[in-house]
């Protein structure tokens, strides 16, 4: 059936409205989209890291989650999820379950990029038949926009500020999405609420029935961190991906398949500049730098290409 | 008919767990409590069971996969020691705290630095606060039987709380001794089928666990857990009853030797219980009354029953396998010696931490302890209240 968002809409909400994220942050968005590609008949067990996404919609005594749903800490979703789906496969084998039961685990980048890290490679090698979910702010933002792994080259974050000596953080963007395309597992996809939702959609449901482990890496800007304009999200995520910084492909048994190419690739400076976090990019004393962010996006942009075998 | 076997206190366990048959195990190894893990796969390699085993990467990962397992609805098992258990910290009082009936093997070892892999007390001591309740065995027997009574504990709905199973690292773990194993159909009999009133899998009754909690609500939920502990108590003496019809074995909160006309005593715990015996035996043939508690349950603690326990005595030692650098005594010191305070306050107490790093507890230094309780009964007078065992100063 032809992708079509007015029709799919109709299916009930898995997480409800009133929960207490923020206006423009990306995440719930990457969440409602996912959790919308499960089959109404089928159940769900989902497992949330510590973060912004936990403790914003999980607050006692109330709960957003139609679904099952358990946090237990920071470092461990995908330990714990792993848990959950070997419960299901041992009381499978002795009757004890009804239906089908979908396993889906969700981690800001802090929570997956960083120390959750050991957890997600440990339960994708495993061979769990899970979805994680990386939902990628690009820094800690629950503890109030500290740098992390996933932050961008010269990103300005309160544990790598801009200042006149350092040009905020110094180390470019960790690569998880080909880390994990290395653990060859079955499915491995980067996506991004663009447009319609269409590509996060497609995604979220093959990662979510094909059998085995899955991993999703879903851009999802913070209105708070990266300080853009909050009803410019949407504007945001596609000026990531038509700039090529944030590219929409994804890795089927191991087979690299990329789902956009900008008929105009933008220069990176359209994606920096309404972003505040890059705001000290554009003095006198930083030039240059800019430069050399675009010539990292375009070697990874070339460098995907040729996987991709699109070159 | 009981079975007559010769077991390690690994391989002992490793059998009542085949006999429970949990839903999942997940484990990660660490000497000396590997034997666990890897006997245990051998039965679900060999289809003896039908548990889904996690071969996690790392001991973090093991408590919060037995959180998930057991929060989806499934009996869940782990063991583990020293670095182990230390790994699992933050996930132990979030087991405890949702309230999950998690039942763990720790093969006592000590905690680094430096790094040991022998035995004493200080990793599960370390965890003596983490909400889980702690049982204490001395011997592969014990072992045994305490794993399989652990379940029914942790499970009781007034409970409802993680279970720890310790024994000595080497000294109970790696030695064979006899042992007396019940058939698997009374095991299974015993221990039931789990039941959990709320778990993920009830796709009917969809449940969101581990929320944010707010200090309107916080403070209720520890308290309620405190009275799960409370409940615990009662509940520990019941399926001891139970299990003692099913096997004449008693068992209690503390074990007493000797107990009823003694003036002096140690208390003491786990392995090293045994050794102690044999010396108490030596004193009562020279005529001196003396006696040992050994400790059973240590979580939740036995306050007045051992506070009792002690009160017609002149003089006790409480040994400590861990130290707590507070200089003030080992972690059992302290809370019998609070006990003490209520129940037993004529009594003197004195503190000894021994073994450490698993440095041998000999017989001779137990008697030493002993003549040391002698000499404050003769004059009255403690010199010293805080003493270590066996140690080069």
């Amino acid at each position: 059936m032809a992708y079509n968002l007015k029709a799919l809409t109709e299916k009930e909400e898995r997480i409800t409205g009133g929960h207490r994220m923020c206006a423009g942050c990306g995440a719930p968005i990457v969440v409602r989209t996912v959790l919308r590609a499960l089959k109404p008949e089928d159940h769900a067990v989902v497992g949330v890291a510590t973060g912004c996404l936990e403790v914003s919609t999980c607050l006692y005594p109330y709960t957003a989650w139609k679904d099952s749903f358990i946090h237990s800490a920071f470092e461990n979703a995908a330990a714990t999820v792993s848990g959950a789906e070997a419960a299901y496969r041992a009381l499978a084998k002795v009757g004890k379950v009804k239906g089908t039961t979908k396993f889906i685990a969700f981690g800001g980048d802090g929570g997956t990029y960083d120390i959750g890290f050991q957890a997600l490679s440990g339960a994708m090698e495993r061979g769990h038949d899970m979805v994680y979910v990386c939902y990628d702010n690009e820094a800690y933002m629950n503890t109030g926009i500290q740098r992390s792994s996933s932050t961008p080259k010269y990103a300005d974050t309160t544990t790598s500020p801009a200042g006149s000596a350092i040009p905020g953080k110094v180390q470019f963007k960790k690569d998880l999405t080909m880390i994990m395309a290395s653990h060859n597992i079955p499915y491995v996809a980067q996506s991004a609420p663009f447009r319609n939702l269409k590509d996060l959609y497609e995604k979220a449901e093959k990662a979510i029935y094909t059998p085995g482990p899955a991993f999703l890496n879903v851009l999802a800007p913070c209105p708070r961190g990266w300080r853009y304009n909050t009803p410019q999200l949407m504007e945001i995520v596609r000026l990531a991906i038509e700039t090529c910084v944030w590219p929409l492909y994804e890795v089927v048994e191991g087979k690299f398949i990329l789902n956009y190419k900008p008929k105009n690739k933008l220069p990176v400076v359209e994606y920096l500049k309404p972003q505040a976090r890059f705001r000290h990019l554009f003095t006198k004393e930083n030039e240059g730098l800019i430069e050399e962010i675009q010539k990292e996006v375009d070697r990874r942009w070339n460098r995907l290409l040729e996987l991709c075998g699109e070159a | 008919m009981a079975i007559k076997d010769k077991l390690s206190g690994n391989e002992a366990i490793a059998v009542a767990m085949r006999q429970i048959d949990p839903d999942v195990v997940a484990a990660f190894p660490i000497t000396p409590s590997t034997e666990v893990p890897q006997y245990f796969s051998q039965f679900v390699a060999n289809g003896q069971v039908h548990t889904e085993f996690v071969a996690v990467e790392s001991e973090h990962s093991a408590m919060s996969a037995c959180i998930g397992a057991e929060a989806a609805g499934a009996r869940t098992m782990t063991a583990t020691s020293s670095q182990g258990l230390a790994l699992m910290w933050e996930m132990l009082y979030i087991a405890a705290s949702l309230r999950l009936p998690i039942v763990m093997s720790v093969i006592n070892r000590a905690l680094s630095g430096p790094i040991n892999i022998h035995n004493d007390h200080s990793d599960s001591m370390g965890a003596r606060d983490s909400g889980w309740i702690q049982l204490y065995c001395e011997n592969n027997q014990e072992a045994y039987d305490n794993l399989i009574q652990a379940i029914r504990i942790a499970e009781h709905k007034d409970v409802q709380l993680p279970v720890m199973v310790c024994y000595d690292g080497f000294i109970t773990s790696h030695a064979v001794e006899n042992i007396e194993l019940l058939e698997d159909e009374k095991v299974k009999a015993f221990i039931g089928e789990y039941k959990p009133e709320h778990y993920l899998l009830d796709k009917d009754n969809p449940i969101s666990m581990g929320p944010l909690d707010m200090p309107a609500y916080y403070f209720e939920h520890k308290r309620a857990q405190a009275e799960a502990m409370k409940n615990a108590k009662r509940v520990i003496l019941e399926v001891a009853q139970e299990f003692e019809k099913l096997t004449g074995r008693k068992y209690g909160y503390f074990e007493e030797y000797k107990m009823e006309d003694a003036e002096v005593a140690i208390v003491i715990m786990n392995s090293t219980a045994g050794t102690a015996k044999f010396v108490v035996n030596e004193l009562r043939k020279q005529g001196v009354k003396a006696g040992l508690i050994k400790m059973r349950v240590f979580r939740p603690f036995p306050f007045e029953e051992l506070g009792k326990a002690l009160s017609h005595l002149k003089a006790v030692a409480i040994m400590d396998k861990a130290d707590s650098f507070s200089t003030a005594g080992g972690p059992l010191f302290t809370e019998v010696r609070s006990a003490m305070f209520d129940y037993a306050r004529d009594t003197k107490a004195v503190s000894y931490i021994y073994g450490l790093g698993g440095r041998d507890v000999r017989t001779d230094e137990i008697m030493t302890v002993y003549q040391d309780l002698l000499e404050i009964v003769r004059t009255g007078e403690v010199k010293s209240t805080f003493n270590y065992l066996g140690v080069r100063e």
